[in-house]
């Protein structure tokens, strides 16, 4: 294959600077050791982190959007796992349907699922709750979770299975000892998607929280309205290393082109 | 003939997918229905909501510019934004795609991986970098010789339509780079070898190959900015207006919901519209390519 030119090689170094630029100036201004927002020209500082402590709005948040992103996408495994192997296994009627509508949650704009979320859950006597904030969550996740079991269901190679079956295991067990190990990969790595799509929400989320339920996303965009700090880029670089450090995982365990490409493993 | 296997066997994905379709039907589809029926209410500064069937709040979105002018925004930013990571993403998949293995995978995390970072704190960094009339990138810009004077990137269209592309982009790169993939580089190699130029390899054999790709990456680009929230709210302010603030608006500040309904609902409609439409344009004009 030719490679690439001099211009092209240009062109790609401007790309990826302006790519990062936004990401590296958040982190980079969350050191700074003066109390406006600059670049640490005169030494480095943690106090913008260690002022996080006086704030515990965002102690609070934290844990609220950990929990939700843990909870939610367990629950949305629970809900995706057999609807995967259903849509991977079987071909019926209304399949493609059923797929479609699963999936929708990606093509339904965050900002009318919060609407109707809220709508929902305030005549539901749940405005505000914890529980609703988990369901909504589901729902949005819930693609992420699917697309990533049914890559791995539809891989899957069932002569294990059915020589666990020839043996005379079948139902629950069959699921337990051999299916679920097999697609576990892909199971482990829809979560840690589900669970990043979660953490990051905030179109949705933002709707539907109150004071006590505030995610981070939230608590940070609310913050970011009044006013910018560098405490705000402190939050945020922290948020920034989370995901890193959860994107470096999920790149190793199962490569990274892989879980955002969804579509292109199914048709093995 | 039917057995009783064969029934269980009918039956087993309706009952393994049963939960799920519950839920959906209960949380997703009936959230929908009732604001698209809240749209249709009444609402008073002191009643509130009233559950009568009206067009009062269409009505006010049909005939108002206030509306006309914020949707015209909204479009306006979300295709320009699409034009700028087709032109910008594009080239970047096709270079990123001819680098050695080693090379590709690390700037595919790096391209790729502000995907899954949080908007917030990626347009907080374009608001950093922004900053007033003297922010980083003007000062790069002038000392670049590219602009004379500071051009406004804060509470203005330029700078929301710069932090959307930045956004989107790993969504073009990546729908470009999937289109790559199905790419056989020996035709290149042939149109080389019969005598083509670079430019015309690009226009006349990567061109039309990868367009479905940067089409159907202009989809996502494009539905996702017109919706887009976050971005628009932060780098816009309070008075630049979207679809999204402005339904967030009218839920959370001036407690209208049936207006905002009515004002999500038109976003959902129109997107539905554009994308099932431009799909099935997409799919029929590429028809060989798909397969």
């Amino acid at each position: 294959m030719r490679r690439n030119g001099p211009l092209a090689l240009i062109f790609h170094t401007i790309f990826v600077i302006v790519m990062v630029a936004p990401i590296l100036v958040v982190c980079l201004v969350a050191f700074t050791p003066e109390g406006f927002l600059s670049l640490p020209t005169n030494g480095f500082s943690l106090r913008w982190f260690r002022a996080i402590g006086n704030y515990p709005e965002f102690i609070h948040a934290f844990w609220v959007s950990l929990g939700l992103g843990a909870l939610s996408s367990f629950v949305a495994l629970l809900f995706a796992v057999p609807a995967a192997l259903a849509i991977a296994r079987y071909r019926f009627r209304g399949r493609d349907a059923l797929a479609a509508l699963f999936l929708s949650p990606l093509m339904i704009p965050h900002v009318v699922l919060g609407i109707a979320f809220l709508r929902f859950f305030t005549s539901a006597g749940l405005g505000g709750s914890f529980a609703a904030l988990i369901i909504a969550h589901v729902i949005i996740v819930f693609p992420f979770a699917l697309r990533l079991t049914l890559a791995a269901a539809t891989g899957m190679d069932r002569t294990v299975e059915m020589a666990a079956v020839s043996l005379g295991a079948g139902g629950w067990t069959l699921f337990r000892r051999v299916t679920l190990p097999l697609i576990l990969p892909g199971v482990i790595s829809g979560w840690a998607l589900a669970f990043i799509q979660s953490f990051d929400d905030l179109t949705m989320t933002v709707f539907l929280a109150a004071p006590g339920t505030e995610t981070l996303p939230v608590r940070m965009f609310l913050y970011i309205q009044d006013n910018i700090d560098p405490l705000v880029t402190s939050v945020s670089a922290c948020v920034i290393a989370i995901t890193m450090t959860a994107l470096i995982l999920l790149d190793r365990f199962y490569g990274l082109d892989r879980v955002l490409a969804g579509k292109g493993d199914t048709g093995r | 003939m039917s057995t009783v296997a064969d029934e269980r066997n009918a039956r087993a994905p309706w009952v393994l997918s049963a939960p799920a379709l519950m839920l959906f039907v209960g949380v997703l589809l009936i959230p929908l229905a009732m604001t698209v029926m809240l749209s249709f209410h009444d609402w008073g500064q002191y009643k509130g909501i009233e559950p009568v069937f009206i067009l009062k709040n269409w009505k006010e979105i049909a005939t108002d510019p206030y509306y006309a002018e914020m949707f015209w925004r909204t479009f306006r930013i979300a295709i320009l934004t699409t034009l700028l990571t087709a032109a910008l993403g594009a080239p970047e998949a096709y270079i990123l795609n001819r680098m050695d293995g080693r090379w590709k995978s690390i700037f595919l995390l790096v391209i790729l991986g502000p995907l899954l970072i949080s908007v917030v704190a990626r347009t907080l960094g374009w608001a950093l970098l922004f900053g007033g009339n003297n922010g980083l990138v003007n000062k790069l810009l002038m000392s670049a010789g590219v602009i004379r004077s500071p051009i406004p990137f804060m509470f203005t269209e330029t700078g929301m339509v710069v932090a959307l592309a930045h956004v989107m982009m790993p969504f073009m790169v990546l729908s470009v780079w999937a289109a790559l993939q199905r790419l056989d580089p020996q035709i290149e190699n042939a149109a080389m070898s019969l005598g083509a130029g670079p430019i015309t390899i690009i226009r006349r054999i990567i061109m039309p190959q990868i367009m479905p790709g940067v089409l159907s990456g202009a989809i996502i680009v494009f539905s996702l900015s017109a919706s887009a929230f976050a971005t628009p709210a932060i780098i816009g302010g309070r008075r630049l207006k979207v679809a999204a603030t402005l339904a967030y608006d009218e839920f959370l500040n001036t407690l209208n919901w049936p207006l905002g309904a009515a004002v999500a609902t038109l976003l959902l409609v129109a997107l539905v519209l554009i994308v099932v439409g431009s799909n099935a344009l997409i799919e029929r004009r590429y028809v060989e390519v798909f397969r």
